[in-house]
């Protein structure tokens, strides 16, 4: 491969607007969100609920169904926008170059089919190759993802699996075509925490090994510090910090992301009060004017009721914000 | 497993046996039979041996208690019209409304399953919500109304089928039966038609919510993630989850279909067992009401033991011995 091609980000999206049109109003699920991801690396899309991160992976997947639109932007991937491709490539790349994974292991296994066909069927959606090659490629993905015995694990179905080992069967499908970028919507928030902690392992382990680019979706920070190598924050829609994981949760420049992070039970806060972000998160059929975290902020100013533009601070970590926390304590 | 079928059939045999005394009872308080059977111009004589041949002149407990003997050996008595045994013209007739039932569980499975489907992929389009409309006029109508508007439609404007009657019936495994000729075939499609309506809205009603339902789950969005054609997630990943309330329904209506298909076979003149509980039980022929429905109970207790069965093989997650039968 040459640089220039190594050099491309896996991903890049631009300015996307992913909205609702629901019958409440036009609901702004993603808007003017920016980021990229390179190959090999883990990104963390950390927010609230309701604050569009999965509508952002289905987004990039193609796979927002009515009432919801893309309206603007550009999902860029490996160089090509596809806002251009029609339904059928988009289904070509889907499980095939881009896979996605979902939150609950106990559903997105279809329940009246064999781990076999569910994994058989997924080969042959993008390979033209026969039953038996395919059935040895399911085999080899689930030795991968640390199922044991997978020759007789193929003929089971989704309930004689725990959520754990479900969610490893998830991560084999999703791996079968060794996509170059891997979409995971909170896979372990469903997970007890030590399951977690192997999930987390066993996806990092993969993504090293073959270079994958990964999009990890989860409200959880203390899953994004373990896992990712860079974190963006999103709020009510938007980006409003992103940079690499360590620097964000280290030094927070955007009075959300210090929020969040305050609200985090730690060790060495022990006895103290955590501290709580006041006020909720606005409706998104409703949101102010400007910053949509104004309301809830303690440094906003009269200007906050513009929209911040998003800014590079310092190299590598950007915040939209005009008031960021601590910027003379930034090394 | 075999305990299960073994538990399950001991449950049926009590039934069966519950049921044989009620309507045997029944009957007995709706009229005497002899009224409507003797001449009334034969003289007493006559009329005495006749109520003894038909060993009518006993009290009811002993005309339950022979009749239960002969009942457990299989021998329902004869009927007090036809004098032949009671059974044996059930099941000569029985092909007729079999195959009846057969055609119209076809035609309500099939279309109903695929209209369904349709109108729960598509609730706001124009054609979902067409099909929700017919469908709710489907059960709404009466049958036998229904049925009328068939035969004014196809047999009288249309002139293209027959308005009743069989039809041409050939000899199949030792029955008559009208499938295998095209003129039997243009004999059973209105009547499997009318008898397929109300199921098939049925199932149309039941698809659909299946349908809606499972399109909104993750399992679906993981196989568009998966990169599998709208078709496959569809006829496979859709299909099978939304085919396990379908069959029980449809398992029920079949027994359903078969004993209870008296309308439509009056309606067109279908010479099967629906008729013939209707005759009989004007005229009172209680062997053969009794050994109809000791039939339709067994072939209920068959048909729920196979949807049980069928259940089994569409969710893994049934496990037979468990169920609570």
């Amino acid at each position: 491969m040459t640089s220039a091609a190594n050099d491309l980000p896996t991903l890049e999206v631009r300015n996307l607007e992913t909205h609702f049109f629901t019958r409440a109003g036009v609901l702004r699920a993603v808007n003017d969100v920016s980021f990229s991801v390179k190959r090999g690396e883990i990104m963390g899309l950390v927010g609230e609920s309701g604050s569009g991160k999965s509508v952002t992976g289905f987004s990039i997947m193609g796979m927002v169904d009515a009432p919801g639109r893309i309206v603007g932007g550009e999902v860029r991937f490996q160089g090509q926008d596809l806002r251009q491709l029609d339904e059928s490539a988009m289904r070509d790349l889907r499980g095939n170059r881009i896979a996605m994974i979902f939150q609950d292991p106990m559903m997105t296994l279809n329940p009246v089919l064999r781990i076999e066909t569910q994994m058989v069927e997924s080969v042959l959606a993008h390979d033209k190759v026969d039953r038996a090659e395919a059935r040895r490629r399911a085999v080899e993905a689930l030795g991968l993802v640390g199922i044991s015995s997978p020759e007789e694990r193929l003929r089971a179905y989704p309930h004689q699996f725990s959520g754990g080992m479900r969610q490893r069967v998830a991560i084999a499908i999703a791996m079968l075509h060794k996509p170059e970028l891997i979409i995971a919507d909170e896979p372990t928030t469903a997970l007890d925490v030590t399951i977690q902690a192997q999930i987390l392992h066993e996806a990092q382990k993969l993504c090293r090994r073959y270079d994958t680019a990964m999009i990890w979706i989860t409200h959880d920070l203390s899953v994004v510090a373990g896992l990712a190598d860079r974190v963006c924050v999103m709020y009510a829609g938007q980006l409003v910090e992103g940079g690499q994981v360590d620097a964000v949760l280290d030094h927070p420049l955007h009075p959300y992301t210090a929020g969040l992070i305050g609200s985090v039970p730690s060790q060495n806060m022990r006895g103290r009060r955590l501290t709580q972000i006041p006020g909720m998160t606005p409706s998104l059929l409703r949101l102010p004017k400007g910053c949509p975290f104004q309301a809830r902020c303690d440094r906003a100013h009269d200007d906050c009721a513009q929209v911040p533009v998003s800014r590079e601070l310092i190299p590598g970590r950007w915040v939209r914000c005009f008031y960021p926390c601590e910027t003379e304590a930034v090394p | 497993m075999l305990v299960y079928l073994i538990r399950r059939l001991a449950q049926s045999i009590l039934v069966l046996l519950v049921m044989a005394v009620l309507v045997f009872v029944g009957i007995f308080a709706v009229g005497n039979p002899v009224d409507v059977l003797i001449n009334p111009e034969a003289d007493l004589q006559e009329q005495q041996a006749t109520i003894e041949r038909l060993g009518l002149d006993l009290p009811l407990h002993e005309q339950l208690f022979v009749f239960m003997g002969n009942a457990v050996k299989g021998d329902f008595g004869r009927s007090f019209l036809h004098g032949e045994p009671a059974m044996e013209i059930i099941l000569t007739r029985l092909p007729a409304t079999m195959e009846l039932a057969v055609v119209a569980l076809a035609i309500s499975l099939v279309f109903g399953v695929l209209f369904g489907l349709w109108a729960g992929l598509k609730p706001y389009a124009f054609s979902g919500k067409t099909i929700m409309a017919g469908s709710i006029l489907g059960f709404s109508l009466p049958n036998f109304w229904q049925g009328l508007m068939l035969i004014l439609i196809f047999a009288v404007f249309l002139g293209w089928l027959p308005a009743g009657g069989r039809g041409e019936t050939t000899e199949f495994l030792g029955m008559r039966v009208s499938f295998l000729t095209a003129d039997g075939w243009s004999h059973i499609l209105l009547p499997a038609l009318n008898l397929a309506i109300f199921k098939m809205c049925l199932v149309i009603r039941l698809a659909r919510a299946g349908t809606r339902e499972a399109a909104l789950q993750d399992y679906v969005k993981f196989a568009r993630a998966k990169g599998l054609s709208p078709r496959r997630i569809v006829l496979v990943h859709i299909l099978k989850n939304i085919m396990i309330p379908v069959v029980t329904v449809v398992g029920l209506e079949l027994g359903s279909m078969i004993a209870f298909a008296v309308v439509t076979e009056t309606v067109f003149a279908w010479p099967g067992i629906g008729k013939l509980l209707i005759d009989s039980i004007v005229n009172l022929d209680r062997p053969v009401v009794v050994a109809y429905l000791v039939l339709t109970v067994f072939m209920f207790v068959i048909i729920n033991l196979t949807v049980d069965l069928i259940y089994s093989v569409l969710d893994p997650r049934v496990r037979l011995a468990e169920v609570k039968a």
